[in-house]
This record gives C-alpha cells, structure tokens and sequence, in this order.
C-alpha cells in the first residue's frame, strides 16, 4: 500500500509500487490529464511535479512517491486561472494538445523558480518536451506572456 | 498546366465527386436513421438538422462531420456554420459526429478526415446546415407572432421583429423551429458581409487542452473494461509459431494471453501488467517473406533501377530532342528514407463487442473504413457497429489506415478477451509497426540552353504505390501511375517546355501509407533542391528563376514574391550563414518559404528563421492558418534534419524517441507566417506547409556551405567532412 498525494488530497493506491506513477495515476487514480508518449522519459508528456519539481511519470516508480506531493495538470489551478493556462489560451497554443499537459507542467516549474525567464532558459527547462505538431514557437511566446501575467498578478 | 494533365489528388477528388454526388447538399440532412446519444434530441435540446443542436438554455452544439486532429476543425467548422446561423458565439460548442451517411465527407462520399480537404469540402454544407437553421428559427418566431418571416431580424441568437419590438431568443424557439421542414434552396452571405469568416478566432478546444480534461482515445474507460497490448512479430508479415505465456501469467493483473492474427495479446486489468507480461512472453516467430529486407539494399535496387525510364506519367514537348540539343545538362539523384508517423498518442482503440452490437472508442480519421472492417471481424452487419471518435493525439494520416489496423487488431482482441477491451500500443508498437511514408529515389536531368534557362526536365521516381491494394486503388493507379507517387512532380508548376516524369513501382512487403503532404513530402524536396541546382547550373538567382518560371501561375508568383520580400532575398546575411527559397503547390494552395542556416564546425545544422507566404484562399481562421503553417514547417524540419527508418534482417531498427528523434524547442526556427488575401474558394492547410521547408533548408545550406544535400535526413558527419556530399 503506497500512501501520498495528488493535488493536495491524500490517496491509497494498492499496485505493485514498481509501477510507473503515470499509470497509477491514469489506471488507478483515473487522472487521464497525464499522458502516456514513449515510456523512457524522452517525450516529457508525462511530466508532473513531485514536491514541486519536475517528473517523468513514465520512469518514476510508484514507491518514489510515498509521503510526497504529487501535482498534475489538473491540479493546476481549479479554474483555468494559472497564468500559463490563461497564456495557453490567449494565443492558442494546442493544436491536437496530447502534448500540452507536460508542456505546461514543466513551464510550470520553470516559472516558480524563474519569474523572467529568457529564451535560453526556455530552451533549457523545455528541451524534454517533445510537440508533434510543432507549437514551439508558440510554447515560448506563451511562456513569455505567462511570466508577464504573473508578475501583474503579484503587483496587484 | 492544363486541367486535363493535373494528377493525383485532384484526379481523385473530381473521380470521387461523379460517385459520391460531389457537392450536392441534402438541405433537409436528416437525423441519422438511429438514435445516438450525440444527437438524441432531449427535452432542454432540439436538432434543427443533423449538424446543429439548439439548447432552451441557448447553447448551441455544432455536429464536427470530422476529426479534430490539432488542424482546428472543430473550431473552424462551427465558424462556418454560425456564420449563417448568427448565434452568439459564446454559446457555440462542438461534438464529434456519430458514425452515419449524413456525415459522408462531401466530395469523397465516406465519412473520413483526410488530405487537407475538410474546409474546402465543408465550405458550402456548414454554411448551409447553419443558414437552413437560421430560416427555420426566424419562421418559428414569424409563426408565433403572427408576422411576415421577412419582417424578423436576427442578432447574436436572438429573433428580432423591429416594427413591434418583439424579441425571442433561439433557445426558445428551438423546440417550434424542429418541427418545421427546412427550406429547399438557402442564399448564402457575400464574402463582404462575413462577420466571423476571417477573423482571427480563438479555437474552442484549447480551454481542455490545458487543463487535462481532453479527452484522447487513450483516456476513454469503459465498464469492465481490460488492457491490452500485442506482441507483433519482428519483421513484416511474420506469423507465430508458438508462444509460451507461463511467466506472462504470473504477473498479477494479467488475465489471460491469446493469439489473434496479428500476434500475441497479453490481457490484463490495466497497462502496466499488460507490458509487464508481454516483456516476460516468449513467441517463436516465423519470420515471413520480408525476414531479409535491408533499407540499404532498398537503395541499391531503387538507384538501379532509376538509371532506366519508368512508367510514363508525364509528358511534354519533345525531351529526346531537347537532350540532344541542350548547351549544359546536369544530373542528381535525391533519396529520402521510411518515414513513421509518431503521432504523440500512440494508437489505441477500445471495443465492446457483444453478441448484436460492437461500440468502438478511438481517435480515428476514418469512421466508414474502420466501421466497414470492424463489421467483418465482428460478424456483424455494418450498422451494428458503432465508432465513438475521440480527440486525435496526432493523425498526420496515420489514423487513417486503409486496412484500419488498429482498429481490426482490437476487435480481434476483444473478441478473445470476451470483455470490453483497451488496446494500447507502446511507442515502440508504433514505430516499428509500420504504414510508413515510403523511400523513395529521385533521379533527375535537366538540359539548359545557352542563356542557362532550363528547357528540358526528366524525373525518374522510384518507390512503393501506396494506393495499391486499398479502395482508393481503382481511382488513384491510372495506366499503372499511382497518382499520389508522382504528385508535385508530375504537375510540376513551373514553366519547362520538355519535360518527362516517369516511375517505377517496386512491390516491397513494408506496408506504406499516405504521411502528412504525402507524394509531395518527397517531390517538394527533390523538385525544388534539384531546381536550386539547375540555377545555379545557369549562373541564375535561385529566386529569379523561380520567379520567371512562374510568368503563368500568377498565385504562386505572388506567394513566392512575398516570401521573398518579407525575407529580404538578396540583403547581406551574418557570416555563415546562407539563405534558401522553394515553392511548392499542393493541396490547391500555394506555398513558399525562405530558410535561413548555417553550418557549425562539427556539422550541424542551425535552422534560424523560416519565412513562409501562403494563399490557401479564402480564409476561415487566420490564426489556424498560421499554426498549420508553424506546425508543418517543424514537421518538415523534423524530416529533413532527424528522422528515419530503416530496416535491416527485416527488422525495423528504430524504437522510441532516442533513435527517431523529434525536433525540439531549442532547435525550433522563428517562424513568420504572411498570408495571402484571396476571394477564392479556401484549399487546403493542414499539409502544404510541410513541402517546401526540406528543399528551401537544403539550398540555404549549399548557400552557406557550397555542399548539396541530396539525401534526408541531412547528417552532420556529412556536413563536417570537407568535400563530402557537394
């Protein structure tokens, strides 16, 4: 029996704590935001925070969560105000979206720890996370327009 | 061009327009014959047609016909339709159409995504299907107040008689417009009184796309439902021999292992002890008729084969005579390799399957195909089976599958799982399980005159039909030419007076299939690098020659006359760095980039900026027409610069995402998209983006460096090593 938690609720999951998380979160958990892309942490599409950092989901063995905090996209914020979600949403970054959920999940943990960050940086905490369609030119412009509406929010 | 000697697609469309009734529009577009829960109309919902339902608490609920793949349908499609109708956008929402002949794609007469063809297909019908509502809501109001229909206004959803003030909204004329039969003929807006048409506009599923509530086919959970994956054989077309699961079964969460025709299904309760126990299953496999393929040996037959013409697909002028009197000539000979899909969802498909019915769950750009052959797995009638479509994590084509693979092998699965089934593939599944873009060799030659014009163009194709053996085959293979094998060569746009375009067809058991710009993935960088060539062969600016070449395509010289512009062709670039310029016309729109690269010292390539004009036409979205054009572009980076499969001993030698790598953030160019204003009908999107990026990199790197790339993927080791590759 492993004991955490998923956005701020304590859960019980009863699987063979060698699984992946990404799929105690889907299978057991029926959390689905998190997605499954390659299984060897190449794709970044399962990206969630443990303890406020970055995970691949698809390599993390569930025991590495015992005690811990685990945050996914929906725990994101409870309605779409989270400034990458709003920035998301202004200039349309999805487009199938599959890929969306690690992509704003790492940008997440890239603001908390970077309010302004630049390009380089951009490159640097996104460079696992891997957009079929293409939108990264638009991840970085939004990632931009997040940290621009963060810092309107803090001097508010 | 004449219209007689256009080819491929086109042919296809005008083909499929004499057999499924072009676009005639059924005004009526009754309900489909049987009740689904996406259109069963309750008591707080009305359908006014099988494309629009109206809420009494005033939503609107557009009916998508096709699959939202990240091309921004089901944003674009409500657009047309509340262009007529004139419902308060905010109130506009979208839902995937059941399966059913009212949603038969228009033009192609089966109920598909595909080949860039939704909006200019759905450009009259939505509009219609929201204008008939429209005439139905108004004459409801008319009736109720007792007044000429034409009197009544309509503004953002609600029904206006100015003369008495009246006012009724369309929730509240939902349930009396219903019962009135839609009118025979409906006028259509002028272009200069479209209010949403044009206007950038926000896609409507991006608020789910960033909270995790889209949902993916993987997502979709079914009572009772059980995992699965399959065991497929190593190389194309084997078969088990024998299997031993004794391991595989004492992973707890397994329930059972079972052979289905395509290999070996490991059933369990969820994912992970599915993957866990297939890991532990030992197949002794027979191998097949394709267990010593070799992609390299591909290439040796393939480049023998080019030094002899192929089968005529096109011809013009007199090219023998040309070749003889020519001042210069010059030959090359281009390779591309296997292409996989890898869409970021991998392919999966549920299914329920019980005695009399067959429901299906998955993201899937090919409703009738894979109704029709679920059907026959199922030993049900076609009717029985019913197909949920789900978001699409990616199609490019790849879920559109002629043999509808996923799709067949699931029911398959469930049938010996007795239990509704998820079949899950791995990434690994998807790039080793085949339905690539073909190989492909180019060999070209080209004869200049004396002033270094090009008066003469042979080009000899070499590779797989991927029409052959599909429905498709008896409209697409005309005189043994696969139309889409040759397209964007055979049509080539630009003015050259003796030109040949011939193919060879090899028969190869690597199962091929249509991957995002099909044919002109390969043509568009073989028919404009090898341009680039004849340019420079001339002593002629690349973009010059384009341009003069273009005196009687007036769209397409413009397209490429903005790229230019907006690139500065001609202005000084920072050291080592060059700048390269391709068009290419596919699915009716015209497309050209500008790339601008360089070279490192080690060999690898920096793409900084592509400039891209477009005229697709009129313009639903211009935002989308932007992201399509963003999102094709890296997708064709991503061809040129990183992927490819390749076989050896019959086996696929690629993985997961370390050996078929994806272009990344870091390596992502600026993009500027420029769209060119157009009154025409609108063309297609979602593909032409992709073309012209690999030919207009190569020729910025022979800028840059003076070496011809010929072969994709470009490699450093080739770039790094003086002389090699120029």
């Amino acid at each position: 029996m492993t004991n955490f938690f998923v956005n701020g609720k304590p859960v019980q999951v009863d699987v063979d704590p060698a699984t992946p998380l990404l799929w105690v979160l889907r299978d057991s958990l029926e959390m689905t935001g998190t997605k499954f892309g390659c299984g060897m942490a190449l794709c970044g599409a399962c990206t969630v925070h443990l303890d406020g950092k970055a995970i691949r989901s698809c390599v993390a063995p569930l025991s590495r969560a015992e005690g811990k905090h685990v945050t996914t996209i929906e725990g994101l914020s409870a309605n779409l105000t989270h400034p990458l979600q709003r920035a998301w949403i202004e200039l349309d970054v999805p487009q199938c979206g599959y890929c969306q959920s690690g992509q704003i999940m790492s940008a997440a943990v890239l603001l908390a720890e970077n309010a302004k960050p630049t390009d380089k940086d951009i490159d640097e905490a996104m460079g696992g996370n891997i957009c079929r369609c293409g939108t990264y030119p638009r991840i970085r412009r939004a990632i931009h327009r997040a940290a621009e509406l963060a810092s309107e929010r803090r001097t508010k | 061009m004449s219209a007689s000697a256009v080819v491929g697609r086109r042919e296809f469309i005008r083909t499929g327009a004499a057999i499924g009734g072009g676009l005639l529009v059924s005004l009526h577009a009754p309900l489909p014959g049987r009740t689904s829960d996406a259109l069963a109309a309750g008591e707080k919902e009305f359908a006014i047609n099988a494309f629009v339902r109206i809420g009494t608490d005033e939503s609107v609920t557009v009916i998508s016909a096709h699959s939202e793949m990240g091309q921004g349908i089901y944003t674009s499609l409500p657009m047309l339709l509340n262009e007529e109708l004139q419902a308060d956008w905010s109130k506009i929402r979208v839902e995937a159409a059941p399966v059913d002949k009212v949603y038969n794609h228009p033009v192609f007469g089966i109920q598909m995504t595909g080949g860039s063809t939704t909006s200019p297909a759905e450009w009259e019908r939505y509009r219609k299907m929201g204008a008939v509502a429209r005439i139905m809501l108004v004459e409801a109001a008319a009736r109720q107040w007792n007044v000429e229909a034409s009197s009544c206004q309509v503004d953002k959803g609600v029904v206006i008689h100015g003369a008495t003030g009246r006012r009724a909204t369309y929730g509240s004329l939902a349930s009396a417009a219903a019962q009135l039969t839609a009118p025979a003929d409906v006028p259509l807006k002028p272009a200069k009184e479209f209010t949403l048409i044009g206007k950038p506009t926000r896609r409507l599923d991006t608020p789910s796309k960033t909270n995790g509530t889209a949902q993916f086919g993987l997502d979709v959970r079914v009572p009772g439902m059980l995992t699965a994956v399959v065991a497929r054989p190593p190389a194309f077309a084997g078969k088990v021999v024998k299997f031993d699961a004794s391991e595989t079964l004492k992973v707890p969460g397994v329930k059972a292992v079972e052979q289905v025709p395509s290999g070996v299904a490991v059933i369990a309760e969820r994912f992970w002890p599915a993957k866990i126990g297939r890991d532990k299953l030992v197949v002794d496999w027979d191998l097949g008729p394709n267990a010593t393929l070799s992609t390299e040996q591909m290439l040796r037959d393939f480049t023998e084969m080019a030094k002899n013409p192929g089968t005529i697909a096109k011809k013009t002028g007199d090219p023998e005579a040309a070749l003889k009197t020519a001042a210069k000539t010059i030959t090359a000979e281009y390779d591309v390799p296997y292409l996989a899909h890898a869409m970021m969802e991998p392919l999966n498909c549920v299914v329920d399957l019980k005695a009399d019915s067959c429901e299906i769950w998955t993201g899937t750009q090919f409703e009738t195909v894979d109704g029709a052959n679920a059907a026959k797995v199922a030993g049900l009638p076609p009717e029985k089976v019913q197909i949920h479509t789900t978001l699409l994590g990616g199609g490019f084509g790849r879920r559109a599958n002629p043999a509808s693979d996923f799709v067949v092998e699931a029911v398959h699965v469930a049938k010996a799982a007795k239990a509704p089934v998820k079949v899950v593939w791995t990434r690994e599944d998807d790039l080793k399980g085949g339905w690539y873009r073909p190989m492909w060799h180019d060999r070209f030659v080209a004869g200049l005159d004396a002033s270094g014009n090009p008066v003469l163009w042979t080009h000899t194709i070499v590779g797989q039909s991927i029409m052959q053996g599909t429905m498709f085959e008896q409209f697409m293979i005309k005189g043994g030419v696969d139309g889409t094998s040759v397209e964007g060569a055979a049509d080539i746009i630009y003015d050259i007076p003796n030109l040949q375009v011939d193919l060879h067809t090899p028969k190869i058991g690597v199962p091929v299939q249509w991957w995002r710009s099909v044919g002109h993935s390969h043509t568009g960088f073989s028919v404009e690098a090898f341009l680039d060539e004849v340019a420079h062969a001339g002593g002629k600016d690349p973009y010059e020659l384009r341009r003069a070449l273009l005196a009687k395509q007036p769209r397409m010289r413009a397209v490429l006359e903005l790229a230019a512009q907006k690139a500065n062709w001609g202005s000084k670039l920072p050291a080592g760095v060059g700048r390269g310029i391709a068009t290419h016309f596919s699915f009716d729109s015209y497309v050209a980039q500008v790339v601008e690269a360089s070279v490192e010292k080690n060999g690898a390539v920096r793409v900084h900026r592509v400039v891209c004009a477009v005229d697709c036409g009129t313009v639903i979205n211009p935002d989308t027409v932007k992201a399509q054009m963003e999102g094709g572009i890296i997708f064709g980076l991503t061809a040129a610069l990183k992927t490819e499969i390749t076989l050896k001993d019959g086996r696929v030698q690629q993985e997961n995402f370390h050996d078929y790598q994806m272009l990344r953030i870091f390596e992502s160019p600026e993009i500027d998209v420029h769209i060119v204003p157009s009154s025409e009908n609108p063309t297609g999107v979602g593909e032409p983006g992709v073309p012209p990026v690999a030919p207009a990199l190569a020729n910025a790197i022979f800028a840059a460096t003076g070496k011809r790339i010929r072969s994709l993927p470009i490699r450093a080791s080739d770039l790094a090593k003086e002389g090699a590759k120029s």
